[in-house]
């Protein structure tokens, strides 16, 4: 496993597999035929090797049929079919040879019209503008009147597709603009193009010196760059609404009264009937349990990896996956009432917390055109009043639109925006969207949820001392047997021994616990009152026919740099709150530990939304950290968001960013780099402001050649781009890297 | 004269051609891993050629 042995471990004993094959298959694309495409996002994918045994150990999986991964995204596409009934166990295969993936947060299906558009309108422009320029370099340097008049006929004809077919995407945007009123960042430049080409042309026809065509198109090429850059860090997340209905099923078996079954669509169902719930199906509506006890997977709706074990009268939610026997459920709800379709409402409704935002490029924009139009026309009034000349006039006019063209304005933001995703993707931090990073700057506040986000959300055996190494053995044996978090909480914390005990008639029982003889002597790990025939409160037990041998007890652990963070956030004068859905005792004892004074507990979704709505009307500026589905409005509804790679889809769906790994000190990182790339932003619109103030002056009066033209243009966003590329990535912390590992390892 | 008159068309085909050659290369996916295309050529399996094949055909079948 060559050189990316030392990343690997890291993520594994934490990963949730379990319940992700199926939300991988929830989130899976129909290609027809039952081929389904799957994308996972393999961050620690580094080398040939990588790439080597990511393929390989996929297309070991039963039922894919190709596996094709991505090295500069990090990302692996899968192409299967259902073998059987069940989805492969992509997850499980890629964890077994070391690699930690996940469903990545962004939506990368198959390619983007609008950026393919943008590229091959970058192309033909860069070409004319090129060949252009190349004729105008023999022009300046003197070339006679019939070569001019010659080069400036081709160049009008080279400039005919950049200007009409490159262009045509500001026109359309600047007249959207001015139909509805406004005015926007493409007003002014349109104007400019189309002027200076209609001048140029005017001029190629009268034999005049100066034809400006290498100014308008590459005035185009050089705004089609920061165009795209800007469309690549857009947000294309995937939508969390969608990913929500999702995990609600198509309709249910209702048991009639004749005790007969009848699958009813999902608009059909209504309070009062009852349902049967299949094993390995989820829950369509909520409802109360009607008798016996079912096992249910709640990771997708709370994001708690606890298995939840429910008794007859108590309630399920909607979502929920039955992991045991099939049960039968009443409805209290119809479907469109239920909790994940009041969730999905929620979300719905929590948008504003984004597009209150203006970008900052679009209220530059609302203060540069104006002052540059009004410039320009007043540059052709004073020319014409003092001259008499409408082409002179005009000529001078056109040159103030050049020179101020904002092609060092139109760089300087996506340009940094860009080589800091650049930067923080080699850091582990996916970025959704680049406005992102400018929210995340005004922020004084962090909300941190508890479970997930935290901590790790994996319960954990809390302190083995009281427990004799030989009941501790045997409990890992057995455990070993299930996959129940339990039992792999025990199993990461038990001896691992040269020769494991064999135990015969290995049983179990779901809800219960796990149960196998050992030399005639019958062992039971699980509940109380069916371990031990009593119920005491504790929550596992070991037992040697029906004797206590030992009691487990589980607390999550606090996420590595959780403490590190809450520290560096408060010596910097944010405020830190915690909110939560859990218990508060759970919430204290956290809270304590890592010093959080502000915190609330048992909240729901809708109290954590309002509780961040109260916030934001008090003037503060809220960045909000969670995971779970419980937490994706309220991520939302905060002014920038954060989840990490084990949050469920849909919190990983509504966040800003996505932080890849298990520690939670990378977010001082994203601060850190929004911090200096806001100076360097600055620092673009500054240096902008400057070119302008000092070629303004000379276009104004009269002196700008389209050769002073061409070199104020390219050096000024020359400057702008080489002033981001200072932020460019650094060289990967290998000490961090290695040092975690032993820290996991020891 | 006549030597502009020959070069400078010239000159404009071979940055047409050069331009085509481009609007191809984005079309068939050339850069969408260039980090991969890097490792790729390190790795010593004959598979990666079909893929390539297939992927290549399936993309002409969607007019891509």
């Amino acid at each position: 496993m060559s050189c990316c042995s030392a990343e690997i471990g890291l993520g594994v004993p934490l990963s949730r597999t379990n319940s992700s094959a199926e939300e991988l298959a929830i989130a899976s694309r129909d290609l027809g035929n039952g081929l389904r495409q799957s994308v996972l996002s393999v961050p620690a994918m580094h080398c040939a090797a990588c790439i080597g045994a990511v393929e390989a150990a996929l297309v070991g999986v039963p039922g894919v049929e190709r596996a094709r991964a991505n090295l500069s995204l990090r990302r692996v596409t899968i192409e299967w079919k259902r073998d059987g009934h069940a989805a492969p166990d992509l997850l499980g295969a890629l964890a077994a040879v070391g690699y930690d993936a996940n469903l990545p947060a962004a939506e990368i299906d198959g390619e983007d019209p609008t950026l393919a558009g943008l590229v091959r309108a970058l192309a033909v422009a860069g070409f004319c503008s090129m060949n252009i320029m190349l004729l105008s370099v023999s022009v300046w340097s003197g070339a006679d009147e019939a070569t001019r008049q010659t080069f400036h006929a081709i160049s009008a004809l080279l400039a005919l597709p950049a200007v009409f077919y490159s262009g045509a995407g500001f026109y359309s945007s600047a007249w959207q603009a001015l139909s509805h009123g406004r005015t926007n960042m493409d007003v002014p430049i349109s104007v400019g193009i189309l002027l200076t080409f209609a001048l140029s042309l005017y001029d190629t026809v009268t034999n005049a010196p100066h034809a400006y065509f290498e100014a308008a198109t590459s005035l185009i090429f050089v705004l089609l760059i920061g165009r795209v850059l800007d469309h690549t860090m857009r947000r294309k997340a995937r939508s969390a609404v969608a990913a929500l209905t999702r995990l609600i099923p198509r309709g249910a078996n209702v048991l009639q009264n004749d005790g007969s079954l009848d699958f009813l669509e999902l608009g059909d169902i209504k309070a009062q009937m009852r349902l049967r719930i299949a094993a390995g199906d989820r829950v369509p509506t909520d409802g109360v349990l009607e008798d016996g006890r079912a096992e249910l997977d709640a990771a997708l709706i709370t994001g708690e990896s606890l298995w939840r074990s429910v008794l007859a009268g108590e309630s399920v939610r909607a979502g929920e996956l039955n992991l045991g026997n099939p049960f039968v459920v009443r409805a209290t709800n119809a479907p469109a009432d239920s909790t994940v379709a009041e969730m999905t409402r929620m979300i719905e409704a929590a948008e504003d917390g984004r597009s209150r935002y203006r970008r900052l490029a679009d209220r530059a924009a609302g203060l540069y055109a104006p002052l540059v139009h009004s410039l320009s026309a007043l540059a052709f009034i004073i020319w014409f009043i003092t001259t008499g000349n409408l082409h002179t006039a005009l000529t001078t006019s056109v040159a103030v639109l050049i020179i101020t063209c904002p092609c060092a304005l139109g760089l300087a933001v996506p340009m940094v925006q860009i080589v800091l995703a650049r930067r923080l993707f080699e850091r582990g931090v996916m970025a959704t969207d680049g406005s992102a990073f400018e929210r995340l700057r005004e922020i004084d506040t962090v909300v941190f949820d508890k479970t997930g986000t935290l901590t790790t959300g994996v319960p954990r055996l809390l302190g083995t001392d009281g427990i004799a190494p030989e009941a501790l053995e045997i409990a890992t044996a057995l455990a070993r047997t299930s996959i129940h978090p339990v039992a792999r909480a025990i199993v990461a914390a038990g001896v691992s021994t040269e020769k494991p005990l064999t135990f015969t008639n290995v049983r179990e029982t779901a809800g219960m616990g796990l149960e196998g003889r050992f030399g005639g002597d019958l062992y039971r790990l699980g509940r109380p009152e069916w371990a031990l025939g009593i119920q005491n409160g504790a929550l596992t037990v070991l037992s040697k026919n029906g004797e206590a041998l030992a009691y487990f007890s589980l607390g999550e652990d606090i996420r590595r740099g959780a403490r590190d963070l809450v520290d560096t956030l408060k010596a910097r004068n944010f405020d830190v709150v915690l909110l939560s859905g859990d218990s508060s005792k759970a919430v204290d004892l956290v809270a304590g530990a890592l010093g959080i004074t502000d915190r609330r507990a048992r909240l729901l979704p809708t109290e954590k939304v309002r509780a961040i709505k109260d916030l934001q009307a008090v003037g503060r500026r809220v960045l909000m950290i969670g995971d779970g589905i419980n937490d994706a409005p309220a991520l939302r509804a905060a002014d920038a968001s954060m989840a990490p790679t084990s949050a469920s889809d849909i919190g990983r769906s509504a966040a800003d960013f996505v932080f890849l790994g298990h520690d939670l000190r990378v977010v001082t990182d994203v601060f850190d780099s929004v911090q200096k790339a806001a100076g360097l932003i600055r620092q673009n619109f500054v240096l902008a402001a400057l070119y302008n103030l000092i070629s303004l002056p000379v276009a104004f009066s009269g002196y700008v050649t389209p050769l002073i033209a061409a070199l104020a243009m390219s050096s000024s966003s020359l400057i702008v781009v080489a002033n981001a590329l200072r932020l460019a990535p650094g060289p990967r912390p290998r000490e961090t890297v290695a040092k975690t590992v032993l820290e996991a390892r020891t | 004269m006549i030597a502009i008159s020959v070069l400078v068309p010239l000159s404009i085909v071979m940055g047409v051609a050069g331009l085509l050659a481009f609007l191809w290369s984005v079309r068939t996916r050339q850069y969408e891993d260039l980090d991969g295309a890097a490792a790729r050529i390190l790795l010593d399996s004959d598979e990666d050629d079909t893929i390539d094949r297939d992927r290549r055909q399936h993309m002409s079948k969607d007019g891509g």
